[in-house]
């Protein structure tokens, strides 16, 4: 099999990263004691999809990978994203 | 014809490979082959276990009134027959078996792309399936049903921690499967094997293991939620403990809706083999039929609230999944049309492969059909947990994708293990198979409509003959499956040897020596024209 070709990402960046993931986790205990009520689960989401798409992109490299990868990828974030939304229909209709 | 106990020809891969001999040779294999043959072995075992204790709780139901045990036992036996049953036979079922040791050969590959991990799964496998076991030793064996709901399961005395623990197993080496095929399909096609040119059995498990890497990984998540939620009280599900029990629904039917296409897809993918080559006839509409695959792998995801239109779901969501439900028949409905429109015309051989397969639409037809009932709310809600459910499921589950498996393991039989099993008793087998399985579960159907509830030792007299005569039934299809075996088991060991291509097939499986040689091919393959070109 021929693969594309392969990408070394250098420490500097891993540690940037690293340094980023970090900080969204204190961002993320921090909106846990400011009582923002129903908010706080929103935020906390949306610093987790944060993180998860910096670990995607960086650790596993999916900036870097051929086109085919990337559709994949995209094609399970949205299928998420539709099962999330149909269980919604569950509770913000109850 | 050779004479009966003939040995097999030499350079297959059943011949010594590898460092060890005899079963360590086997147990080390990595060869594509040997694996789906040892998933084959183990599926074996578990079925009868299973129908063992099918068979045990419709004697308990042979007659009203406790006769050979009490309600826990009965719980507890259910519980088991669903878990061996669903996790360690139907899901694994066809794709582990045919699915190993036929994907490779027919789009020309060698092996599947990743052997080791191939042999790692059938491990996990068989750790998931003790551990299945172990639960119910030391304590008492759950009693919460396969669906482990709760707030019940989180407060149940007996061991549901690990059989929720067996069944995270199992899904891990389903996830591995999967991967491994959707990778296999991708990159190891021979040459001129374009996407369209592939054989539709492939193409069913390449679907469903789509399912398997996307929709098992939340079941695995959910039943750690439990197990959580049972040692250390963290309130997901039970309300006492701040948890919402509707959630576990979601997610438990997230996965396991689909779960049902991960069993039938391959089933279907099966029966499209057989059929175009007992017929002798080019499969009618191949796109649609490929198509109507990833339609259902695809719509089969999003419809999994119809398990819950009881449970206190909001009304909008029923009425949403009452209709995307009724959206699946569809592509299901078309792959009916294909099968009949390709028998149509053709020169028709009736043999039990084709046996097997013609019961598998029938019967499929009525548990899809009943599965409309159940679909359509109003009228799920008088149906909802009786008998007509366990019917509708078993027409499905058994009728469907156990005959789709009984079809194929006749059919890929010479293949396999290079031997003929007997014309005769399999098709003695198969009339037993289908009268019994038609005995046992059609009275289910008005035992459910006249308002029996499922999951219940017992019964109130009014439904005294149908539980009859659904258990004589019981007993009759035991009966057939003992002979199916045996005339499996013994053709495997002095069976007439099998010509290579006894059905005269046209996809590449039929075109390397049965039983295949150690890596499938000996000379490179190259595909140039179409699977089903029969005229
Ligand atoms: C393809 C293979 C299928 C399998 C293996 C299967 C299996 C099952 C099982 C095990 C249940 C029982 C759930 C419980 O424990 O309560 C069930 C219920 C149900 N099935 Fe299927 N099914 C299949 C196909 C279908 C189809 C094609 C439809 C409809 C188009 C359908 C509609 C339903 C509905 C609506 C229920 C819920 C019934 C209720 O809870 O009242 N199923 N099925
Ligand atoms: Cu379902």
């Amino acid at each position: 099999m021929q693969h594309g070709k392969t990408h070394i990402t250098s420490y500097r960046t891993h540690g940037i990263i690293l340094v980023l993931l970090l900080f969204l986790t204190t961002i993320t205990i921090t909106v846990t004691w400011l009582d923002v009520g129903r908010l706080s689960v929103g935020v906390a989401m949306f610093v987790a999809c944060i993180k998860a798409s910096l670990v995607l992109l960086y650790f596993m490299h999916l900036k870097f990978d051929e086109l085919i990868f990337k559709i994949f990828a995209g094609m399970v974030i949205l299928l998420l994203a539709i099962v999330f939304v149909i269980t919604f229909f569950d509770y913000l209709f109850r | 014809m050779t004479s009966k106990t003939t040995a097999l020809p030499p350079g297959s891969f059943f011949d010594q490979q590898g460092k060890y001999k005899g079963i360590l040779g086997w147990l080390t294999s990595t060869d594509h082959k040997r694996i789906g043959i040892m998933y084959l072995m183990c599926i074996l075992v578990f079925f009868l276990v299973g129908v063992t204790l099918g068979g045990i709780m419709k004697l308990e139901l042979l007659r009203p009134g406790a006769q050979y045990m009490d309600a826990q036992t009965y719980n507890g036996m259910f519980t088991v027959h669903g878990i061996i049953m669903i996790f360690m036979v139907v899901i694994p079922g066809l794709s582990a078996v045919f699915g190993n040791f036929f994907l490779p050969i027919m789009i020309g590959a060698k092996d599947v792309a990743f052997p080791r991990l191939n042999l790692f799964s059938w491990y996990l496998f068989l750790l998931g399936s003790t551990i299945a076991v172990l639960s119910q030793f030391g304590g008492n064996g759950p009693d919460t049903g396969w669906t482990f709901y709760a707030p019940y399961a989180i407060n149940s005395k007996t061991n549901v921690s690990t059989a929720v623990l067996a069944a995270f197993v199992l899904g891990f080496s389903s996830i591995l499967t999967g991967l491994n095929f959707i990778v296999t399909v991708h990159r190891m096609r021979a040459k001129g094997m374009t996407w369209f040119k592939m054989p539709l059995f492939p193409w069913s498990l390449y679907a469903t293991a789509w399912i398997q890497v996307l929709a098992t990984p939340i079941v695995g998540i959910t039943l750690l939620m439990v197990i959580a939620e049972r040692t250390l009280r963290i309130g997901f599900f039970d309300p006492s403990l701040g948890g919402d029990p509707i959630l576990y629904q979601h997610l438990f039917w997230i996965y396991s809706h689909p779960a049902v296409y991960i069993m039938i897809l391959p089933a279907m993918g099966a029966v499209t083999e057989i059929i175009p080559t007992f017929c002798q006839r080019k499969v009618f509409g191949y796109q649609a039929i490929v198509l109507s695959s990833l339609a259902i792998a695809g719509v089969g995801y999003l419809v999994w609230g119809h398990h819950m239109f009881t449970s206190g779901m909001s009304d909008f969501s029923r009425m949403a999944f009452s209709f995307l439900t009724f959206i699946v028949a569809i592509p299901s409905a078309i792959k009916v049309f294909n099968w009949i429109a390709t028998m149509y015309k053709g020169s028709i051989l009736i043999k039990t492969p084709f046996l097997y397969t013609i019961s598998f639409i029938f019967q499929f037809m009525i548990g899809g059909l009943t599965g409309l009932t159940l679909g359509a709310l109003a009228t799920d809600i008088h149906v909802h947990d009786t008998y007509y459910v366990v019917a509708h499921f078993h027409y499905i589950v058994f009728g469907g994708m156990g005959f789709a498996f009984f079809a194929a393991i006749h059919y890929w039989f010479p293949k396999m293990f290079g031997r003929m099993y007997d014309e005769k008793l399999g098709t003695v087998a198969w009339a037993i198979v289908f009268s019994g399985f038609t005995l046992l579960y059609f009275p289910m159907f008005i035992l459910g409509l006249r308002g029996m509830p499922r999951r219940y030792f017992d019964y109130l007299p009014e439904y005294s003959s149908g539980h009859f005569i659904s258990s004589i039934g019981a007993f009759v299809l035991i009966i057939g499956i003992i002979l199916m075996v045996y005339n499996l088991v013994k053709a495997a060991r002095t069976g007439e040897l099998a010509p290579a291509n006894p059905w005269n097939g046209r996809t590449l499986e039929w075109k390397v020596a049965s039983p295949p040689p150690l890596e499938n091919f000996d000379h490179d393959v190259e595909v140039t024209e179409h699977p089903y070109d029969y005229e």
